[in-house]
C-alpha cells in the first residue's frame, strides 16, 4: 500500500514537472502548424545582422571572419573594399543561418600599413561594415610570433609584477600602523583595477554578438569568481586559522595574485588582439607605461604579508610564485588575443577578473575591520586608500600618453 | 578595451615593429609566387557572381523607345501613334506605377518604385511639334507624378502638391514635344530626392523637325544612375541603366566606322557630379542636344544632376573599349561598361 502511494506520488511529481513543458510543446506545435498570429507578422524589411569579427591578412589575400548575429538568414551578395566592388568567395555558402559562422575570401592587392574598410552587401541591400586602421600580415602561429607575444607578456606583466615584489624587504620594516596603511593602499589599488577591468569588460561587450548576450557573460564571470572565491575562503578559513596569521596572509597574497592574474589576462587579451587586428601599433612608450602601471600590482600582493615574521628564505619562493600567478596570465592573454581572439572569451575573463579583485578587496577590508567597520576610517587608512587610487590613476596616465 | 586601442593608436611602431618586420620577411612568398598572387588579385576587381533575374534587359533598353521592343499587339496597349491633319503626330502612351524589387547588382535587390516595372522608365521619343498624350495610372502605394523637362503648360507640370496623382488615381498629361533635344522626365512627388532615388525617371528625346547634323547609324539611350540600397543617404551601387557593370557582363556590339549617337542623361541622386569617359576615341558633344553644332570634341564630360547631352562617336579599330564614369569611385562601384567593336568594311562614314 505504502509502495503504491509512493509510486503514485512519484508519478505526480513527474506530471508536475512535465505539464508546463508539454503545454509549451503544444503551443510551439500550434504556432508551427498555423503560422504566427497576425500581430507578429509586420510587413517590414527583414532584420539582418552580420558581424565581421576578425580579418586576417596574407599576401594579396584577405579573409573576413563573419557571424550571423541576427534572427534571419543573411545572403551576402556583394562586397566592397574601400568603396570598390570586389569579387569574393565564401565558405560554407553565401547564405548564413542565424548563429552560423562564415569565411569571406578575397584576393586583393592590399598595401602594408594602409587603412582598409570592408562592406558586405546583403541580398536585401543591408550593409555590414568593418574598418581596419592599419593593415599588415596577420601573425601566424610560428616561432617568431610566439616569441614576440611571450616577450610582450613578459615585459608588460611578469617583469613589472616581480619588480614590484622587490619592495617586500623595505615594506617589512613598517609595523602596525604602516601595515594597515599598506593594506588600505592595496585596497585602493585593487578597487581601481577592479573598476578598470569591469569597464573594459563593458566596452568589449559591444563586440560580442548580441545573440550571445555579453552582459550576461560578464555577470556570470563576476559572480562565478566571487562565489567560488567566497566559498573557497569560507571553507579554508578555519583551516587557515589553525596555522595562524602567517598562512592567512599567504593565502591573501595568492588570492590577490590570482585576481590580478585575471586582470592581466584581460589586459594581455586586449594588447594581443589589438596588435593582431591591426588596430594598434605597439610602441615602446606604451609598453613602458604598462610596466609602470603593473609595477604597483606587486605592492598589492605583498602588503598583507609584511607584518608577519617571514624569513626571506621562506618568503622568496612564495613571492616568485605569486609574481608568476599575477604576471604569467599576461603571456597567456597576449597569445590568446594574438592568435585566437574572441570577444566572448574576453568578456568572460574580464568578468572573472573583476569579480576576483572585488572579492579579495572585500576580504581584506573585512579582516581590517574585524567587525568594527567605522574603525577603518583612520587617517592613515584613508590616505593609504587614496594613495592607492592615485598611484593607479597616475601610472595609468603613462599608458594613456 | 577600446580605451587600450585608442591609447595605443598614438604610438609609433617601435618595440614590436622590429619584430614585425622580421616576421614579415619570413612569411612573404618568393617573387614568382608573389607575382602570381598579384595577377590573381588584379583579376578580382568587380562584382561577384551573375545577375539572377532576366526581367530587365540592359542591351534592349539602349535601343528601345516608344515601346518599340514589344510585338505590335502588345505595343498598342502602351503606345499608339496617329498622324494629325497638320502633319504632326499624336503619340498616346500608357504609363503606370509599379512598386517592384529590381536587381541592381548581381544578387542585390532594391525595392524600387518604377514606371511600367522598369528603371529607368520607358523612353519617350517624339519629333518636335508632335502631341504627347500620356495616361498615367498610379498603381503604387504613394502619390506620384510625371514631370517632363521641356515646354508645357503649368497644369501639366506634375510638380505642385495639388498635381500629385494619388494611389489608385489616374491623370492624363498632354503637351507638345518642344524644344528638340535629349531631355528627361521624373516623378516630382515629395520628397523629390526620395522619389528619384527610388527609380522614378526616364529619358525623353525630342528629334528636331529639320536635322542638319550627321545622321547616326546607331542610337543608344543611357541614363546614369545609382542606388542607395541601405537607405543611408548615399549610393552603394552606381550604373548606367540601373545594373552594375551591365555592359561589362554584356558588352554593347558596335561596328567599325559606324556613327554611334549616345543620348546620355544623369539621374544620379545624392552625388552632385557624375561623368562619362570613353576609352581610345573622342566624341562630339551637344549639350542637352539643343543645337545643330557640337560644342565640344572630347573624351570626357562632367554632368550635374539632371543634365544630359548627345555624344556622337566612331570607333576606327575593332576591339573592346571601356567607358565609365571618370569619378572612378562610381566606376568601381558599377558604373563601367564595354563597347565590343567588330570589323565591318561595309560601313563607311
Amino acid at each position: 500500500m505504502n509502495e503504491v502511494q509512493c509510486d503514485s506520488r512519484r508519478w505526480y511529481w513527474w506530471i508536475h514537472i512535465l505539464v508546463p513543458l508539454l503545454a509549451f510543446g503544444g503551443l510551439v506545435w500550434v504556432f508551427l502548424q498555423h503560422g504566427l498570429l497576425g500581430v507578429f507578422e509586420a510587413d517590414i524589411p527583414p532584420i539582418e545582422n552580420l558581424m565581421i569579427q576578425r580579418i586576417t591578412f596574407t599576401p594579396e589575400h584577405i579573409v573576413l571572419h563573419v557571424f550571423n548575429d541576427g534572427p534571419e538568414p543573411v545572403t551576402v551578395a556583394q562586397l566592397t573594399v574601400n568603396e570598390v566592388l570586389w569579387q569574393f568567395s565564401m565558405e560554407p555558402t553565401i547564405t548564413l543561418e542565424p548563429l552560423e559562422r562564415g569565411w569571406v575570401s578575397i584576393f586583393y592587392p592590399w598595401t602594408d600599413g594602409d587603412p582598409l574598410s570592408f562592406t558586405l552587401i546583403s541580398r536585401n541591400g543591408v550593409t555590414f561594415e568593418k574598418d581596419i586602421d592599419v593593415s599588415f600580415l596577420t601573425p601566424v602561429l610560428d616561432k617568431v610570433h610566439i616569441q614576440t607575444f611571450i616577450l610582450l607578456g613578459l615585459y608588460v606583466g611578469v617583469i613589472p609584477v616581480l619588480l614590484g615584489l622587490l619592495w617586500f624587504p623595505w615594506m617589512r620594516r613598517f609595523k602596525e600602523n604602516g601595515y594597515s596603511f599598506f593594506l588600505a593602499l592595496t585596497i585602493g589599488l585593487l578597487l581601481f583595477l577592479g573598476v578598470d577591468t569591469l569597464a573594459e569588460g563593458l566596452e568589449l561587450i559591444e563586440e560580442v554578438p548580441g545573440a550571445l548576450n555579453g552582459e550576461g557573460l560578464l555577470l556570470i564571470g563576476i559572480l562565478l569568481s566571487v562565489l567560488i572565491l567566497g566559498s573557497v575562503s569560507y571553507r579554508t578559513e578555519f583551516a587557515v586559522q589553525k596555522f595562524g596569521g602567517d598562512t592567512r596572509s599567504l593565502v591573501w597574497g595568492y588570492l590577490i595574485a590570482l585576481g590580478i592574474g585575471f586582470h592581466n589576462l584581460g589586459e594581455g587579451l586586449a594588447i594581443g588582439s589589438a596588435y593582431a587586428l591591426g588596430e594598434v601599433a605597439l610602441g615602446g612608450a606604451l609598453v613602458l607605461g604598462f610596466m609602470a602601471h603593473n609595477l604597483t600590482e606587486g605592492i598589492a600582493i605583498v602588503a598583507p604579508m609584511i607584518r608577519h615574521a617571514f624569513t626571506m628564505k621562506r618568503a622568496f619562493p612564495h613571492l616568485v610564485l605569486m609574481g608568476l600567478l599575477a604576471g604569467g596570465p599576461t603571456i597567456v592573454g597576449t597569445l590568446l588575443g594574438g592568435f585566437a581572439y574572441s570577444p566572448v572569451v574576453g568578456v568572460l575573463f574580464l568578468g572573472i577578473g573583476s569579480g576576483a579583485i572585488f572579492d579579495v578587496s572585500f576580504d581584506i577590508l573585512h579582516h581590517m575591520a574585524g567587525g568594527r567597520w567605522k574603525s577603518l576610517f583612520t587617517l592613515s587608512n584613508v590616505l593609504g586608500f587614496l594613495l592607492g587610487l592615485l598611484l593607479m590613476y597616475g601610472t595609468g596616465i603613462l599608458v594613456l600618453l | 578595451m577600446k580605451r587600450i586601442f585608442s591609447r595605443t593608436l598614438a604610438h609609433g611602431m617601435a618595440f614590436i615593429g622590429v619584430a614585425l618586420i622580421l616576421v614579415g620577411c619570413a612569411r612573404v612568398p618568393d617573387d614568382a609566387a608573389m607575382q602570381k598572387l598579384q595577377q590573381i588579385a588584379q583579376e578580382k576587381i568587380g562584382a561577384t557572381g551573375d545577375f539572377l533575374t532576366q526581367d530587365f534587359d540592359p542591351l534592349a533598353f539602349l535601343t528601345t523607345w516608344n515601346f518599340n521592343n514589344l510585338p505590335t499587339e502588345e505595343r498598342e496597349k502602351y503606345y499608339k501613334e496617329k498622324i494629325l491633319p497638320d502633319g504632326t503626330m499624336l503619340r498616346e502612351y500608357l504609363f503606370y506605377i509599379e512598386d517592384k524589387e529590381i536587381e541592381v547588382a548581381p544578387g542585390v535587390f532594391y525595392p524600387a518604385w518604377t514606371y511600367n516595372g522598369q528603371v529607368p522608365g520607358p523612353t519617350v521619343r517624339a519629333t518636335e511639334g508632335d502631341t504627347i498624350r500620356i495616361t498615367f495610372d498610379n498603381r503604387g502605394g504613394k502619390p506620384h507624378t510625371m514631370h517632363f523637362h521641356g515646354f508645357h503648360a503649368s497644369s501639366m507640370d506634375g510638380s505642385a502638391p495639388d498635381q500629385l496623382v494619388l494611389p489608385g488615381e489616374s491623370f492624363t498629361y498632354e503637351f507638345k514635344a518642344e524644344p528638340y533635344g535629349t531631355h528627361l522626365y521624373h516623378c516630382h512627388s515629395y520628397p523629390v530626392s526620395h522619389h528619384i532615388t527610388r527609380g522614378l525617371y526616364g529619358a525623353y528625346i525630342v528629334d528636331p523637325k529639320v536635322d542638319t547634323r550627321p545622321k547616326p547609324d546607331r542610337e543608344l539611350v543611357m541614363v546614369m544612375n545609382g542606388f542607395d540600397v541601405n537607405f543611408d543617404g548615399s549610393n552603394e551601387i552606381y550604373a548606367v541603366n540601373s545594373r552594375a557593370f551591365a555592359y561589362a557582363y554584356d558588352p554593347i556590339p558596335i561596328r567599325t566606322g559606324e556613327r554611334v549617337r549616345i543620348h546620355l542623361s544623369n539621374m544620379l541622386e545624392f552625388d552632385p557630379v557624375n561623368s562619362f569617359h570613353l576609352h581610345a576615341t573622342f566624341f562630339d558633344h551637344y549639350d542637352t542636344g539643343t543645337k545643330m553644332v557640337p560644342d565640344l570634341f572630347t573624351d570626357i564630360i562632367v554632368m550635374g544632376q539632371g543634365e544630359r547631352a548627345i555624344l556622337d562617336t566612331t570607333f576606327k579599330e575593332p576591339g573592346m573599349y571601356m567607358f565609365h564614369a571618370h569619378v572612378t569611385e562610381f566606376a568601381e562601384l558599377g558604373w563601367m561598361g564595354m563597347f565590343h567593336v567588330v570589323d565591318d568594311p561595309g560601313v563607311h562614314e
